[in-house]
C-alpha cells in the first residue's frame, strides 16, 4: 500500500497534465458542441420563473458552499493534530474548486441531463450547453442554471465528506485524481439514479436532499477508504486526539447554518414546503444533539462538547431524505434515533478496529440509512402533497423501495469505490510514506505550519 | 552561585514571585513545563475513545542567585509554592559556575 515517496515534481507533473488535458479537452468540446435536443414540452402552461423562489434557491446554494467551506473544512480541521490541519482543510478547499469546474463541464449532465436507459444523463448538456435562464422540469420555476448551481454544491460537499475517513495519511495527488474518478462515477450516477430521470426515480424512490445521494455514498465510500488505506501510524497508543475542538465547534455552526440551504433549499422554492423542511431540519438536529449529549453522559459518565456538535450533525444528516416529506414529531423522533444511534455506532467503531478518523461511517453512512428508512415510514401527503405516503400512513411498500434505494446507494458506493481506491492505488499511490506521516500532511504534501511557535 | 530550578502548580505563579522579588532577587525565567511525579494525569474523551493524559502541565521558574541567598530562596518558594496536596512540586538546586551579562559584559556576582 505504501511506496518510496517519488519525487514530488512526478506528481505534480503527472496531475498537471491531467487536469489540463481534461479541461482543455472540455472546454473544446464545450464550444463545439451541437445543440441539445429541447427539453421535454411541458403539458402545464408555459413555466414562469417566480423572483421569490429564485432568490432563495441562488441563496441556498451559497448557504451549501458555505458547509463544505468554512464549515466542513473547519470541522475536520479541527479534528485532526495540529501538523495536519493545513492538509485537512485544503482537501475541502480544492474539491470544492475541483468538482465546480467538474460539474460545469460534464458532472451536471451526467447527472441530471436527457435520460440513457434510466442509468446515466447524457454528455448533451456538456459545458452546460442548453442550460440557460430558462426554467427546467425539475424546477419550473426557477432558471435552470439556478437549479444547475444549487445541485453543483451537493456534489462538492459529497466527496468532501468522504476526506474524514482517510485524514492524516492520504497523498495529495491521489486526493485529487480520487476525487475527481469519485464525483463522476459514482456521484453523477446515483444522483442520477434517484434524482435525475433514472431508474430508482422512476421506482419511486424518495429522497429529499440526500440522505442516499450524499450521506450513504459518503459514509459507506468512507468505509472503503479506511479499510483499503488501513490505520494511522499509533493507533491505538499514540494520543490521535483534536487539536482544536473550538475550531470544530464553530465548523459545526456552520454546518447547521448552511443545513437550511441544503434542506430547505431542496423545495426549490419560497414556500410553505421550505418551511416545513426548514423546521423538519432543525427539529432534527436539535434533538440529535440532546440524544447524542445523553447517550454519551449515561454511556461514559460525562457530556463531551465534540457530542454535542456530533449529535447535531447526526440529526441533520439522518433528517436529510425525509425533511420535505415528514411532519414536526417524526422530525423530533428521527432526531432523537440519530443521536443515539449514531453515538453507538461511533462507538462500536472502536471494537471493530478500522480506523474512520473522523467518523464519516458512523455519522454520514448509518444516519443516511436511518434516514432513507425513516422516509418510508413517516412520508406524507400531508406534508408534501408530491410525496407518497409512508408505512405508518398506510403505505408499506414505500418502505420496501426506500429498503431498496438504501441498498443499492450502500452496495454500489462501497464497491465502486473500493474499485477507484485500488486503481489510485496502482497509479499514484494512497497514502504518503511512513516519515510523511509522521511529520504531518501540512510540511511533506504543503511545505506550510499553520502554527508557529 | 546557585541556580534553582523549581517545578510549581501554575496558578502559584504569582504567588512565589512577589514573595521571590519582596527578598531581593531581581531576575527570574519561567516556563510552561508537562510532567509527572505522583499525581496521576486526567481523561479526555473524543467520540467514545477514551485518552489517558499522564502529563500535567506545570510551571518551572528558574532564578540564579548568589550561595547567601539559596537557602532563603528555597524556604520562600516552599512557603508560598505549597498546597498540601499531591502535585506541589519540587525544588532543583545546583551550583553555577558563571553568570555574565549580556549588556555590559560584567560576570559573577555583580551580572546578578
Amino acid at each position: 500500500m505504501r511506496r518510496q515517496a517519488k519525487p514530488g515534481y512526478i506528481h505534480a507533473i503527472g496531475v498537471g497534465v491531467c487536469i489540463a488535458v481534461m479541461f482543455a479537452a472540455g472546454m473544446a468540446a464545450a464550444q463545439e458542441s451541437t445543440p441539445p435536443p429541447p427539453a421535454p414540452a411541458p403539458t402545464a402552461p408555459a413555466p414562469k420563473i417566480d423572483t421569490g423562489d429564485t432568490a432563495w434557491v441562488l441563496a441556498s446554494s451559497a448557504l451549501v458552499m458555505a458547509m463544505t467551506m468554512p464549515g466542513l473544512a473547519l470541522f475536520y480541521g479541527g479534528m485532526v493534530r495540529g501538523k495536519n490541519v493545513l492538509g485537512t482543510i485544503t482537501h475541502s478547499f480544492i474539491i470544492l474548486c475541483l468538482v465546480s469546474l467538474i460539474w460545469v463541464l460534464w458532472g451536471y449532465s451526467l447527472a441530471f441531463g436527457p435520460d440513457v436507459g434510466g442509468v446515466i444523463g447524457s454528455l448533451a448538456w456538456f459545458g452546460l450547453s442548453g442550460v440557460g435562464g430558462e426554467p427546467s422540469t425539475y424546477a419550473p420555476t426557477i432558471p435552470h442554471q439556478v437549479f444547475m448551481l444549487f445541485q453543483l454544491m451537493f456534489a462538492a460537499i459529497t466527496p468532501a465528506l468522504i476526506t474524514g475517513a482517510f485524514a492524516e495519511r492520504m497523498k495529495f495527488s491521489a486526493l485529487l485524481l480520487f476525487s475527481a474518478l469519485w464525483v463522476t462515477l459514482i456521484y453523477c450516477p446515483l444522483a442520477h439514479w434517484i434524482w435525475g430521470q433514472g431508474w430508482l426515480a422512476k421506482m419511486g424512490a424518495m429522497d429529499f436532499a440526500g440522505g442516499a445521494v450524499v450521506h450513504i455514498s459518503s459514509g459507506w465510500a468512507a468505509l472503503a477508504c479506511a479499510l483499503v488505506m488501513g490505520r494511522r501510524q499509533g493507533y491505538g497508543t499514540a494520543q490521535l486526539v483534536p487539536h482544536n475542538l473550538p475550531m470544530s465547534l464553530l465548523g459545526a455552526g456552520l454546518l447547521w447554518f448552511g443545513w437550511f440551504g441544503f434542506n430547505a433549499g431542496s423545495a426549490l422554492g419560497a414556500s410553505a414546503l421550505a418551511a416545513s423542511a426548514f423546521l423538519a431540519t432543525h427539529t432534527a438536529a436539535a434533538a440529535g444533539g440532546m440524544s447524542w449529549m445523553m447517550a454519551e453522559w449515561l454511556h461514559r459518565g460525562k457530556p463531551t462538547s465534540l457530542g454535542v456538535a456530533s449529535g447535531v450533525i447526526a440529526g441533520l444528516a439522518t433528517v436529510t431524505p425525509a425533511a420535505g416529506f415528514v411532519g414536526l414529531f417524526a422530525a423530533f423522533f428521527i432526531g432523537l434515533v440519530a443521536g443515539a444511534a449514531c453515538y453507538g455506532a461511533v462507538v462500536w467503531k472502536g471494537r471493530l478496529g478500522y480506523d474512520d478518523s473522523l467518523d464519516v461511517v458512523g455519522i454520514h453512512g448509518v444516519g443516511g440509512i436511518i434516514g432513507i428508512l425513516a422516509t418510508g415510514l413517516f412520508a406524507s401527503k400531508v406534508i408534501n402533497a408530491a410525496a407518497s405516503d409512508g408505512l405508518f400512513f398506510g403505505n408499506p411498500g414505500q418502505f420496501g423501495i426506500q429498503l431498496v434505494t438504501a441498498g443499492v446507494s450502500v452496495v454500489f458506493a462501497f464497491v465502486g469505490t473500493m474499485v477507484l481506491l485500488k486503481l489510485v492505488d496502482w497509479t499514484v499511490g494512497l497514502r504518503v510514506a511512513a516519515d510523511e506521516e509522521e511529520r504531518g500532511l501540512d510540511l511533506s504534501q504543503h511545505e506550510e505550519q499553520a502554527y508557529s511557535k | 552561585m546557585r541556580k534553582i530550578e523549581a517545578i510549581i502548580k501554575p496558578f502559584k505563579l504569582e504567588e512565589v514571585k512577589d514573595a521571590l522579588t519582596e527578598l531581593g532577587v531581581y531576575g527570574m525565567t519561567v516556563s510552561e513545563v508537562r510532567g509527572f511525579g505522583r499525581q496521576k494525569g486526567h481523561k479526555e474523551a473524543y467520540r467514545g475513545t477514551e485518552y489517558t493524559i499522564e502529563f500535567v502541565p506545570k510551571t518551572k521558574i528558574e532564578v540564579v542567585v548568589s550561595d547567601a541567598l539559596s537557602d532563603k530562596v528555597v524556604e520562600t518558594i516552599i512557603r508560598t509554592a505549597k498546597t498540601g496536596s499531591i502535585g506541589d512540586g519540587k525544588i532543583f538546586v545546583s551550583n553555577l559556575e558563571g553568570v555574565v551579562r549580556i549588556r555590559t559584559g560584567e560576570s559573577g556576582d555583580r551580572a546578578l
